[in-house]
């Protein structure tokens, strides 16, 4: 038991408080993984002297050093390879990938070398690293900043997916992902980034990226969302509770491997399930979670499963990104819809 | 391209190429101070053995006993002299045509069996404290590997030494660039090593570049950089030391182009007869690296032809211990591909195991049950 030897122990100090946007959250988490392992580092590109182009890195440079926190030459491909070598060597790296609309060509380094190495060793060598990118639209980004590829990636195996859709669980979870033995892949949804500011505890302590997040409980309808896409969905189950429908709200953040059971004892209690996503259509996380509840709750659905995604469209230019962003009015039709069979 | 009166030369290049021991088997200069005959012995013997294993892995690979297979025949100098340089903490990663250096490094052939032969363990490495990474497949990114190995052990502030290999082929790639780059900006210490042996699959180098060495593309990076004949053990042996002492004292990086040809197919999978000149195949063999060596040991008294016989029985004996070694392995069980996947089995892939298992029973079930199996597998 704890503190049964109080007599000599000195007065602990509370965590400290703090009030953080996601960006804030983001760069304590990293702050206190540097601070608590010698052997975690930071690499990517503008990461140190200027923070990061989002500011997730601003300040660690000058508190930890250019040996844990380094600029590196503007070549992706390197980046996710180097992180492969540091890894195997004990240290736990962390990469940052400027916008996941980069990302593509580290793919080699994730799918035949990252995800691969524990299993092809057998044990001997192992990959620890987790490689960061700000991710989705809605912030009015240039071509090629605003695509939600979750999807791509959660088919490799021997990968974790997390994203967070808020400051207390950003940290959290990266904090998790940075101490976890498997390679991650950390995506931050940046509409999120700035956009809400909670009271966060600066306490050290992990969240866990083996289970969903219920964000709230119902008996009615089971609404499944992660990233930013969670703001719309508390407003449309918002609208729903006003209607007097009872919505429990799932927060996925661990795209893989995926905690479908908690989706599918959700589902068995409400009978009634829609998934919004950000991602086009087609083969997104939504496909595979409607896979398994039918697999397994087939019998306890009252309705067909609904989702809300994206189009299977390129994602249009900033001016008319509205149209593709799956919103509240979108997830309430598909819920009504749905409690109306 | 002339220069104009409006423009002065900023900069100049040169690009060297080192060799000591002739395909005749003369010396062109002394032997470096401190490469004594008694290496150059050790020398030749590593190379009988690795070739003793190429051969058999061949001959495995023709009955069904090993899978798919890539011969290091001729380039065997390189992957020895690399072997013999290396200290146990430097760091080894490899393409896939190092057998040689992997013997010397302590993974035993029966691994290297296991590798080729289909079984995951073979790079589990049967001495699980070797450093050393699995052979990698996809061309040219083992190269991004080794500069992270490198900055790791350079973060560590550890006096150890990375050493990456390729072939020509991949430094067609950005990786190959890539890592250059880093090797020169970060000072890295770090030994590439270019297998050039001429032949990608059945691209000649003369189309896979129009350069007149590949070492002068670390001219670009502003690498250290230098060509050697790639069949001369004390070249190599002289370069690589140098290159290895110049990295773990933190004086950064080396690219060695290694001249050398590939004798053999590029794996048990390909014919080479398709297309490459026999006439040229015959030249390539004169200058290999293993009877240039003989010629000067045996010039120095240093070596015979019962010698030569003593050391191939020696070494096909130790080659049939590994193999039987290796075909005495145990199977894996099904688990065994689902529980490295992951630090811990996450709750779907437990699932999924399960159902493995049960399909594994079946297929055990079909090859060995009632005698009605299907025995060719």
């Amino acid at each position: 038991m704890a503190n049964t030897e109080s007599t000599h122990t000195e007065p602990t100090q509370a965590p400290k408080q703090i009030v953080a946007t996601m960006v804030d959250a983001l760069n304590c988490a990293l702050a206190q993984a540097l601070e608590e392992d010698e052997q975690v580092v930071l690499l990517g590109e503008d990461i140190a002297t200027n923070g990061g182009v989002f500011r997730v890195t601003e300040g660690l440079k000058d508190r930890f050093g250019v040996r844990r926190v380094m600029d590196t030459p503007l070549a992706e491909t390197i980046i996710a390879g180097m992180t492969v070598g540091m890894a195997t060597q004990g240290l736990r790296p962390v990469a940052e990938i400027q916008f996941m609309g980069f990302i593509y060509s580290t793919m080699e380094h994730i799918v035949s070398h990252a995800t691969r190495m524990r299993n092809r060793t057998r044990g001997r060598l192992t990959c620890p690293l987790v490689i960061r990118a700000p991710f989705g639209g809605g912030i009015h980004a240039p071509e090629h900043h605003s695509e939600s590829t979750e999807a791509m990636f959660a088919h490799i195996p021997g990968l974790r997916i997390i994203i967070p859709s808020s400051p207390v669980r950003a940290y959290g979870l990266l904090l998790s992902a940075i101490r976890c033995n498997d390679p991650v892949l950390f995506l931050e949804p940046k509409r999120v980034y700035r956009s809400v500011k909670q009271r966060l505890t600066l306490d050290a302590a992990g969240l866990p990226i083996d289970s969903c997040f219920i964000l709230r409980e119902g008996q009615d309808i089971t609404l499944v969302s992660w990233g930013a896409s969670i703001r719309e969905t508390l407003l449309a189950a918002d609208q729903l509770q006003i209607l007097g429908v009872s919505v429990e709200v799932i927060d996925v953040a661990s795209i893989k491997p995926l905690d479908s059971d908690t989706i599918i004892a959700s589902t068995k209690k409400t009978g009634r399930l829609v998934i919004v996503q950000e991602a086009a259509q087609t083969l997104g996380l939504a496909s595979e979670i409607i896979a398994r509840v039918q697999e397994q709750a087939f019998f306890q659905l009252r309705a067909p499963i609904s989702r809300v995604t994206g189009f299977d469209i390129p994602m249009p230019y900033f001016r008319n990104e509205a149209l593709y962003m799956p919103d509240t009015q979108q997830i309430l039709d598909a819920a009504q819809a749905t409690l109306a069979v | 391209m002339k220069p104009t009166n409006a423009q002065t030369e900023v900069a100049r290049f040169q690009i060297f190429k080192e060799e000591y021991l002739a395909a005749d088997g003369q010396l062109l200069h002394p032997l470096p101070q401190n490469l004594s005959a008694d290496t150059l012995v050790r020398f030749y013997k590593h190379m009988v053995y690795a070739r003793t294993f190429d051969q058999k892995a061949i001959a495995l690979q023709r009955t069904g006993q090993l899978g798919t297979y890539p011969s290091a025949l001729g380039q065997e100098a390189i992957n020895t002299a690399l072997g013999m340089c290396m200290l146990p903490e430097d760091v080894l990663v490899p393409y896939y045509r190092d057998h040689s250096t992997r013997l010397i490094r302590g993974t035993p052939a029966r691994d290297l069996s296991r590798y080729w032969g289909g079984d995951e363990r073979g790079s589990m490495f049967s001495d699980l404290t070797n450093p050393d990474f699995p052979d990698c497949v996809p061309i040219a990114t083992q190269l991004s590997h080794a500069a992270g190995v490198a900055t790791a052990l350079k973060i560590k502030q550890l006096p150890f030494a990375t050493v990456t290999t390729c072939g020509d082929g991949a430094t067609s790639r950005g990786e190959f660039y890539e890592a250059l780059n880093l090797a020169g900006v970060w000072q890295l210490p770090l030994v590439m090593v270019v297998n050039n042996n001429r032949w990608a699959i059945s691209v000649p180098f003369s189309k896979q570049s129009s350069v007149q060495t590949i070492a002068q593309k670390a001219i670009a990076a502003e690498v250290a950089c230098l060509q050697v004949d790639g069949n001369d053990p004390v070249g190599l042996l002289k370069c690589l030391d140098e290159a290895l002492k110049r990295a773990r004292g933190n004086k950064g990086a080396t690219l060695i182009e290694a001249l050398t040809y590939r004798l053999g197919d590029h794996t048990t999978a390909d014919d080479a007869r398709r297309y490459r000149a026999a006439a040229e195949l015959a030249s390539a063999q004169e200058i290999e690296p293993m009877i240039r060596l003989r010629r000067y040991l045996t010039a120095q008294n240093l070596w015979s032809d019962e010698l030569e016989q003593a050391e191939t029985e020696q070494s096909k004996a130790r080659v049939q211990v590994e193999v039987k070694a290796y075909l005495a392995t145990e199977p894996q069980t099904p688990d065994d591909f689902f529980d490295y996947v992951y630090e811990t089995c996450p709750p779907e892939l437990e699932r999924q195991k399960h159902f493995a298992r049960a399909k594994f029973a079946r297929l055990q079930q079909a090859k060995h049950g009632n005698g009605h199996g299907d025995q060719h597998g």
